[in-house]
């Protein structure tokens, strides 16, 4: 067997049965659906209740303001700024006489200090009622106009992009999602297997381990099998959050209703056209299902899968190495490896800057640059393939982005090698950059 | 018999200093072997070059009979190092077996020639044990049926009984005994010299990246020898005067006497017996290895050397 093997076999497994390695693969998607689920919870609960009493000198507001959950207006007698508190109220409002479109200030007093939300919910509800106060004056129904809104949606905004002799229909929205949550995922991981890489070099220098290590392989198998066997994790990782969510999501059609899947198979059938003569019907929740799913259907999957997986392996090959060799020159300071790490960490951070402008314009100069150059192009094409090839990145930007990340990373490889090389053997002395740059650069 | 390792005009210079600087010697097969020299001597590059992690800037090695090939010959080679260590988390005897795989043997074999070795030092029952729990003896001793499991031509143990306790140490003393009958050859590298003279047959000292001393044992004592005797009387006489020797040391009825220049030993024996003193034992002090080593090496700049950390 191959000793190159047997490294990555120890680097691989060491990880993978290790119960914090199969608890954080279960546990992240899990906290990550909690946190937004909680976040959701948070914003649509906990909200104060509002008793609010309109002193209203128009008289038309007690016809037209509107309730809601929680804010009720009420029109009570005898009630001022003096004793509204005491009668039960949260707040009061004095509204003014309106002297035709005239601006004017109405004013609220209240207990507490109202919150941003609530503010605005109770001048939309007054704004509201002066409008509906208007169209009653112009003779429109506001329940006539809701109706009009609603059936004038009927025509639908489909955008379609050159491919080739056909066109394709393409989502911004859905772009944008795809870009920038893999290029998220690629600038987490990276930080994360990178110090994975770091931390294990820096182990086996502070426990002595590497000198009984090289004189039975060489220093590069030693880096190479650490960095391919956490590379090897990482991949481990994702396929099991794949695996993962494409449980999740089979799980949760079952709390779909039958008819409601019946209808979204009907709607997939005649192409998400709703028939007239009421052979297919299709409630609210199938037509959002299907449009979901529809909206998924536009982006090229296999594509994009193929690419991530190429991006997340050269991105991680190619800082890895630098992170190994970093690691390998650090001695039992950790705050060393504070200091040394950040000429690696903010080509890092400086990416995701370009990427994060990227998905909102992938054709700037700067993204189809950062998209080639090794250093940045991971998490970069990324966002801009999202928005599909060859239509935003053409063939050729894609194959040079490609092939210089692959050169890239066997350049940083090679070079790391050397420090590495020399690094783990050396002990008691501070290095610095200059010195890991002579080693580096050193021939043979 | 036959050498195992010869090493001719070897030279590996660092940017600040010349670590090793031409050294040549050669070691015997099966022989024990000590590579001495003060901290900085350039021991370490030395070794790290016999076991392939460095390569030399000059010269060459003669590795059994032919060219020293790094990648063929490591798994003849066992290389316990100073600074070793194992991995902490990991459980013994998959330490033991990945070490062992490493050096390139099956993992079959591997697994049988552990079970022997665990077997022979009594660490059987240590196999799902991790090495965070062991004790630095414990470990010590791991470390040395590692290095030595896959049956090497050349072993090479750079300060092999440091933290180990008395009976340990002298377990391992044993097996290095034993290692060597069998056929294997051990370079011992150390500064403690009381072990050296007790197991080495052959030593080389080196100093300055220089080498200072080579050959057995009692050739070199022979080499450094003060004509310094030891003579037990059985009453001391009153006055004692002889062109021939002078006294040192007094203890007791004892005696130390340096002989002087052009005189044998047999003149000290002379003048006892012609004064009729009754002579209980007479025997020639040699100095230790321990005097020489100091000799050689005080004066020199070898405690500055030693705290210019190399860089290579």
């Amino acid at each position: 067997m191959n000793k190159i093997f047997i490294i990555i076999q120890r680097e691989y497994l060491s990880r993978v049965k290790n119960k914090r390695f199969l608890l954080t693969t279960l546990l992240t998607p899990i906290i990550m659906v909690g946190f937004i689920a909680g976040a959701t919870f948070l914003s649509i609960s906990g909200k104060d209740e509002h008793k609010i009493a309109v002193i209203d000198q128009n008289g038309f507001f007690k016809s037209n303001l509107q309730n809601t959950k929680e804010i009720n207006f009420v029109f009570p007698e005898n009630v001022d700024t003096a004793n509204y508190i005491t009668k039960g109220f949260t707040d009061i409002i004095l509204i003014p006489k309106f002297e035709g479109t005239a601006k004017v200030n109405y004013t609220i007093r209240s207990k507490k200090r109202l919150g941003l939300n609530t503010e605005s919910n109770i001048s939309d509800k007054i704004n509201e009622a002066i409008e509906d106060k208007m169209l009653q004056d112009a003779g429109i129904q506001r329940s006539q106009l809701d109706s009009i809104r609603s059936k004038s949606q009927f025509a639908e905004l489909k955008s379609m992009e050159e491919k080739g002799d056909t066109v394709q229909e393409s989502n911004a929205a859905l772009s944008y999602g795809i870009g920038f949550g893999s290029g998220m995922l690629i600038y987490i991981t990276m930080f994360i297997y990178g110090a994975m890489v770091m931390r294990g070099v820096m182990e086996e220098k502070t426990n002595r381990i590497a000198e009984v290590m090289v004189s039975s392989v060489k220093p590069f198998q030693l880096m190479m099998g650490k960095i391919i066997g956490i590379g090897a994790v990482g991949l481990t990782q994702f396929f099991m959050w794949i695996i993962l969510i494409g449980i999740l999501t089979t799980a949760a059609q079952f709390f779909i209703p039958h008819d409601v899947m019946q209808q979204v198979s009907a709607l997939q059938q005649t192409n998400g056209q709703i028939p007239t003569g009421g052979m297919v019907q299709a409630g609210d929740a199938a037509q959002k299902i299907y449009k979901l799913q529809h909206t998924m259907s536009t982006a090229n999957w296999p594509v994009i899968i193929a690419c991530f997986i190429f991006y997340f392996l050269g991105g991680y090959l190619f800082y890895a190495s630098l992170f190994a060799a970093v690691g390998s020159v650090v001695n039992e300071d950790p705050q060393d490896a504070q200091s040394l790490m950040l000429p690696i960490t903010m080509p890092i951070i400086f990416s995701f800057i370009i990427m994060s402008n990227a998905v909102q314009d992938p054709s700037t100069s700067i993204a189809t640059w950062a998209s080639i150059i090794p250093f940045s192009s991971p998490m970069v094409m990324m966002a801009r393939i999202a928005y599909g090839i060859p239509g935003t990145v053409p063939y050729w930007q894609l194959a040079l982005s490609m092939l210089s990340l692959i050169g890239g990373f066997l350049l940083t490889t090679w070079l790391s090698g050397k420090i590495y090389r020399t690094g783990i053997l050396m002990y008691g002395k501070k290095v610095s950059w200059k010195e890991m740059g002579k080693w580096a650069f050193r021939k043979n | 018999m036959s050498e195992i390792l010869r090493l001719s005009n070897l030279k590996k210079h660092y940017a600040s200093q010349k670590a090793v600087d031409d050294i040549s010697f050669s070691i015997e097969q099966g022989s024990i072997f000590g590579l001495l020299g003060p901290n900085g001597a350039g021991k370490t590059t030395l070794l790290r070059m016999i076991t392939g992690i460095f390569y030399p800037d000059s010269g060459n090695i003669q590795f059994d009979g032919n060219a020293f090939d790094p990648l063929n010959d490591i798994i003849k080679i066992g290389y316990m190092p100073e600074e070793r260590g194992l991995y902490k988390k990991m459980k013994i005897g998959e330490q033991a077996l990945y070490l062992a795989q490493l050096k390139g043997l099956s993992r079959s074999d591997a697994m049988q020639k552990i079970k022997f070795w665990f077997k022979r030092m009594e660490m059987e029952s240590w196999w799902n044990k991790k090495v965070e729990d062991l004790s630095k003896g414990m470990s010590q001793k791991l470390q040395f049926v590692t290095t030595v499991l896959h049956e090497p031509k050349l072993i090479i143990l750079d300060e092999p009984f440091s933290g180990l306790d008395p009976l340990n140490a002298n377990l391992i003393k044993e097996e290095i005994y034993g290692l060597a009958q069998r056929g294997s050859t051990v370079i011992f590298s150390t500064h403690r010299m009381e072990q050296v003279e007790e197991i080495c047959d052959h030593i080389v000292l080196v100093n300055l990246g220089k080498k200072v001393l080579d050959g057995t044992v009692a050739d070199i004592k022979q080499q450094f020898k003060e004509n310094k005797f030891s003579i037990q009387l059985s009453a001391l006489p009153n006055e004692m005067n002889s062109s021939a020797f002078n006294i040192i040391e007094q203890k007791g009825n004892e005696l130390i006497v340096q002989i002087n220049e052009n005189f044998k030993s047999n003149d000290v024996l002379k003048y006892f017996l012609q004064q009729d003193h009754s002579i209980e034992s007479f025997r020639e002090i040699l100095p230790t290895l321990n005097e020489i080593f100091i000799h050689l090496v005080e004066g020199t700049k070898a405690t500055a050397r030693a705290f210019e950390r190399s860089e290579n």
